[in-house]
Formats: C-alpha cells, sequence, structure tokens
C-alpha cells in the first residue's frame, strides 16, 4: 500500500501532518504499538526537517506485510557534511526556527535511532533525499 | 473468533427509536448505524461517552439504572453522592435538605463521593513524582476517557493511573466503618447517585478490578425529580429540619469539575474538558508531540460532571454555585473520619494496569489488514465523500468499511444508486427497496404525525 504527502518548507502550524496520518493507518492495521511510536518518532523528525531546512518535499510510504518504507525526498540545500550532521546535537536551524522549539540538533540521531534501515542522500544545492525503513514485527530483544 | 461481551448502561429503545441518525453521527467512535429504520450498537466500539443520549431528539436512549425499591432489600442503606448531586439545586437548597430529604426517601444515611479524594490527591502525586513510569500520568478518574484510550489510544493505556476512584474509596470507607460496628456486609447497601452512564458501567464492569462494593446505582436525574417533589410538597426547605452539614473541603467539592483535580498536583498539569478537545489532545499526545507535562486531567463532558448527561441544571450555573460553596466552607466543621481508614483505603487504592480494547478495525493479521484497508481505498473511489449518513453510517469511509467487513453493500450508497439508474444498471423500484431497507418500510410514505410534522402531537 503506498500513501503519498507533500511538504511545504516553512509550514511549521502543519508540521507532523504526514506523520499523524501514517500512525492512524498503522493503528488500524492492528501494527504493534512500539513500532508505531518509532514510526512516528523518526517521520515527524524527518517531516520537520524539510519544514524546516528545504523548500518544499514529498513522502512517499510503502507499507506491506514486513516492513514501512518511507521515503522522503525534498528541494533545498543539501547537507555539506552528513557524518556531522548525524552527530546529536548539531545543528545548522535559524534562531527563529530554534525559537519556535525545533532545530535541537536530535533530528537524524533521532530518525537513525529508531530506523532498522537509514540511508541518507545528499546533493548540494538541489535536495536530499532520506530512506527511512523499519520492520513492522516488533524485533526480539 | 469469540467476541467479548461489552456492558453498556445506555440502551436503546428500539419501539420508540424513529431512526433519524443524529446519534449515529455523534458518536466518537463511529459505534452506531441505521438498519431497518432503528439506531444499532456495535457494542465492542462503544466508550459510554452518552453522546447519542444527548442528541437523541425522542428519547429513545435510555441510562439503564435500578429500581428505586432496591435500596429497600436491606437494612442499613446509603446513598454515595458525588457533589455534582449537590450542586444541582439552586440557592437555598443546601446539601443539609438534600440529605434530609434522601432520608426520608428510605436512605438511612449518606456519604459523599469525593469523601475519598483525601487520599487519592497523596497516591497521585506519589505516581507523578515517580520518573519510572509513563509521563504524562492520565487520571483514571473519567471513567468515559479510560474507556475512549483503551479503544482508539491503546498506546496510551500504559500512561493511565491505575488507581480506584473517590467514589470507591468513600464506598470502601463506609463498609468498613459498618463491618466495624458489627454489622454483616449484606445488610448494608451502597447506593451511588451517577451523573452519567459512564460511571455506571465503571461499576458494573470495571476495566480492571472485580468489585466496587456498590450494590446499586440510580440516576441523577431521577433522584432530583423526586427530591424537587418532596421540597415543592412540603412547601419548600424551611419545613425541612436539616440533617449534617457537607463532609467536603473546598477541594473535594471542586474535585469533579474542570481544574479540580489537577489543582492539587505538584508539577505541571493541563486540565482538558469535552469530547472533541479530548480526543484532539490524545492525538497529540501519541504523535509524541507533548513533551514535559506531568499529569492530565481529561473530562469527556464540556465543563466535567457539571456537563453529565443525566444532570439536570444548566452546567455553567452548577459550575458557578459549586465555587461559591468552596469557597464559604467551614473547615473547622468537617469530621475527618475517614483518615482514620487511610491505611485500609491505601492498601485496596490500586487497580490492575489498564489494557487496551481490542476493537479491530481490520483483522489480526497485518497482510489481511492491508488488502482489506487497500479494498477501503479502492471503494473511496465510488463513494461521493458527502458523509450523509443515508447508507446507514456515519460516513463515507465508515460505509466503505462496513463493506469490506461484510456489513453493509456499497449499493446502499444514494448517490451509487442514481448513477446505476443512470446507467440503467438499478431498476428504481429495487433502489428504493433497498433505501427501505436501511431505513424502514413505508418510511418514505405521507405521514402527518411524524416528528416535526403537521400533527405531529394529535
Amino acid at each position: 500500500m503506498k500513501l503519498d504527502y507533500n511538504v511545504e518548507g516553512g509550514d511549521f502550524a502543519r508540521a507532523g501532518w504526514a506523520s499523524s496520518q501514517v500512525k492512524k493507518v498503522l493503528k488500524q492495521l492492528n501494527v504493534d504499538q512500539g513500532v508505531i511510536k518509532r514510526v512516528v518518532v523518526a517521520l515527524y523528525e524527518a517531516e520537520v526537517n524539510i519544514v524546516a531546512h528545504a523548500y518544499r518535499g514529498t513522502i512517499t510510504v510503502n507499507i506491506d506485510a514486513e516492513k514501512i518504507r518511507m521515503t522522503l525526498e525534498d528541494e533545498g540545500p543539501g547537507i555539506p557534511d552528513i557524518p556531522l550532521a548525524m552527530q546529536r546535537g548539531y545543528s545548522t536551524a535559524s534562531p527563529q526556527v530554534r525559537e519556535m522549539g525545533f532545530g535541537a540538533g536530535m533530528g537524524l540521531p533521532n530518525i537513525d535511532s529508531n530506523a532498522d534501515n537509514f540511508d541518507i542522500k545528499t546533493n548540494i544545492g538541489v535536495g536530499t533525499t532520506l530512506e527511512i525503513t523499519i520492520n513492522l514485527k516488533p524485533q526480539q530483544e | 473468533m469469540s467476541t467479548p461481551q461489552f456492558f453498556h448502561a445506555l440502551k436503546i429503545l428500539e419501539d420508540v427509536c424513529i431512526g433519524c441518525s443524529h446519534c449515529v453521527r455523534v458518536c466518537p467512535t463511529e459505534a452506531l448505524r441505521i438498519r431497518d429504520g432503528k439506531s444499532h450498537l456495535y457494542p465492542d466500539r462503544c466508550v459510554d461517552c452518552g453522546e447519542c443520549y444527548r442528541v437523541c431528539p425522542v428519547s429513545a436512549i435510555i441510562n439503564y439504572h435500578d429500581d428505586f425499591d432496591k435500596i429497600f432489600k436491606y437494612k442499613h442503606r446509603i446513598a454515595l453522592i458525588p457533589s455534582i448531586v449537590l450542586g444541582q439545586f439552586k440557592d437555598g437548597i443546601e446539601p443539609e435538605h438534600v440529605f434530609a430529604v434522601l432520608k426520608g426517601l428510605g436512605f438511612t444515611d449518606v456519604c459523599e463521593g469525593e469523601e475519598g479524594a483525601r487520599l487519592l490527591t497523596e497516591l497521585v502525586n506519589e505516581r507523578v513524582a515517580d520518573r519510572t513510569v509513563e509521563h504524562p500520568v492520565i487520571s483514571s478518574f473519567c471513567p468515559a476517557v479510560v474507556r475512549l484510550i483503551q479503544v482508539n489510544f491503546p498506546g496510551l493505556t500504559p500512561n493511565i493511573m491505575p488507581i480506584k476512584a473517590p467514589l470507591d474509596f468513600s464506598a470502601m470507607y463506609i463498609r468498613q466503618k459498618y463491618r466495624d460496628m458489627g454489622i454483616d456486609d449484606s445488610d448494608v447497601g451502597i447506593f451511588y447517585i451517577t451523573p452519567c452512564a459512564a460511571k455506571i458501567v465503571a461499576i458494573v464492569s470495571p476495566v480492571a478490578v472485580d468489585n466496587s462494593g456498590i450494590n446499586g446505582f440510580i440516576n441523577l436525574d431521577f433522584i432530583y425529580n423526586k427530591v424537587m417533589k418532596v421540597i415543592k410538597s412540603t412547601g419548600g426547605v424551611k419545613n425541612i429540619p436539616p440533617d449534617r452539614k457537607s463532609n467536603l473541603n473546598g477541594a473535594q467539592t471542586l474535585w469533579a469539575l474542570t481544574g479540580g483535580e489537577a489543582a492539587s498536583i505538584k508539577g505541571r498539569s493541563l486540565s482538558i474538558d469535552g469530547m472533541k478537545n479530548v480526543i484532539d489532545f490524545l492525538e497529540k499526545l501519541e504523535n509524541d508531540e507533548i513533551e514535559n507535562v506531568d499529569f492530565l486531567e481529561l473530562r469527556m463532558c464540556d465543563q466535567s460532571c457539571a456537563g453529565g448527561i443525566l444532570a439536570p441544571a444548566n452546567r455553567f450555573l452548577v459550575v458557578e454555585r459549586m465555587q461559591k460553596r468552596a469557597r464559604n466552607v467551614d473547615v473547622s466543621s468537617l469530621n475527618f473520619d475517614i483518615d482514620s481508614y487511610h491505611e485500609m483505603l491505601k492498601g485496596n487504592a490500586f487497580t490492575e494496569e489498564i489494557r487496551p480494547r481490542t476493537s479491530l478495525r481490520y483483522d489480526v493479521d497485518v497482510s489481511k489488514a492491508i488488502a482489506k484497508m487497500e479494498k477501503v481505498r479502492r471503494l473511496m473511489c465510488f463513494l461521493p465523500g458527502i458523509d450523509c449518513s443515508v447508507c446507514g453510517a456515519p460516513t463515507c469511509q465508515a460505509h466503505a468499511e462496513d463493506v469490506v467487513q461484510g456489513r453493509s453493500v456499497i449499493t446502499n450508497c444514494i448517490f451509487l444508486q442514481k448513477k446505476l439508474e443512470n446507467q440503467r444498471l438499478l431498476d428504481s423500484k429495487h433502489a428504493l427497496r433497498m433505501i427501505e431497507k436501511i431505513w424502514g418500510k413505508d418510511r418514505f410514505d405521507k405521514d402527518c404525525t411524524k416528528r416535526g410534522k403537521k400533527n405531529e402531537d394529535s
């Protein structure tokens, strides 16, 4: 099953809309609550990244019985140094964005720690594509 | 698969129901459908909020309660009275008058529901301070909210404080007090006067405890009428010798109103009332958008229990009156006998953790559920998105889900029927029969006695 969403850069009032919709779908599909929580956290962070840093973007969500794969593709400045951006607390968010309570530098690390598979492709001056995969069956600890 | 049985105090009277669909449209969990001209309930989805009861134009939904004479089966008959009951009566009719009238009606003793709130505050504060449990801690006071979370927000059930309600503490206290006087449990009947359906369900069918020790329940509107009748027929309160005064302090008096619980919680707490507000906030909480809140007081009714479905007086006037009473409490006159039962109550204060209630939308199996959901999404391409309820379901989405679950057929949609008739794929007589199947036979014949029509009352 495929779900598509558009995200506008700078529209903080609507940030979190796509992750909220995906959450509703996963709840209806009777997916494990812990898994839903990880999906929501990862997707919310990625969605807010587009809102805070990019001009616009699209979110494509593919769900099958095994996993949920979320692809977030934005038109934006790109990420010059991915390893640096992956460090906890590192942020390039503007003061205005921080004032709104975003931009604490936890976005990418948070996505990484909630995803089973996380891929970033970036092109400076063009945009960034994230691919986040989370298995729907809760992992055996 | 076996279907669990769900008890609900609200019942639809089939012979009174006119099949108007008002209830279908307000239900927060989409638990109602129109079939054969009557409203029907999916019991596994109902959370006892009572929104259907509120909007029914013909009072076809009733709140089941015990026959008043049941109290006389007991030698000792105790009315367990939440403060909201006393708030219903206008100034001048004070708690001591209401207690006196209740005793005249047959009760032998009265106990207030919020007396038990003293201990509760202490225990909730301990839980809020415990950083090993899920935060925010959500109050378990409103049973409709607890059930809403169980059905619609299963991931938030660990946040619910697994503790009994003030009324349970009061009931345990009064029962023990009679035991200590050497009176057998079987001689003591405790009857709760309820402002809503959810409280009854919480007593009869608690989410996590076995027995609350309450023997029965009587609707607030019923008691209100009985008390008012006595007051009127005796020529007013001046002729009623007052009983003892209310035993509640200010905080206890206000407990059941919005902000009443949160006021005594240490930490950052929010009070939210009204069904839509509660649902919106729980959505945000579930999305992890809410940070650093310690305690949530959530009440399904606007103005909390003052807006209870069985409360006859205007909720805003009740709030004003109770606030005034709370300000004027003479603390020196209060009896804190309940405090001597502190240890016993504390030992029985907690319930098991609250668990989600299964209300499967599609299927236990995720791949089957995905297949069904995709089918629903395809069906939605054909439905008009008008949410008119003519198919008997509250929304096009709910209709599509019913179709996929085999509970309805897609052509129950009147707009699809028009389209099929236009394409000569559906006979118009057959189409009328289909609509009559939902709304009742001969429903669309001229009838000047039906509600709102020319001769409604003749």
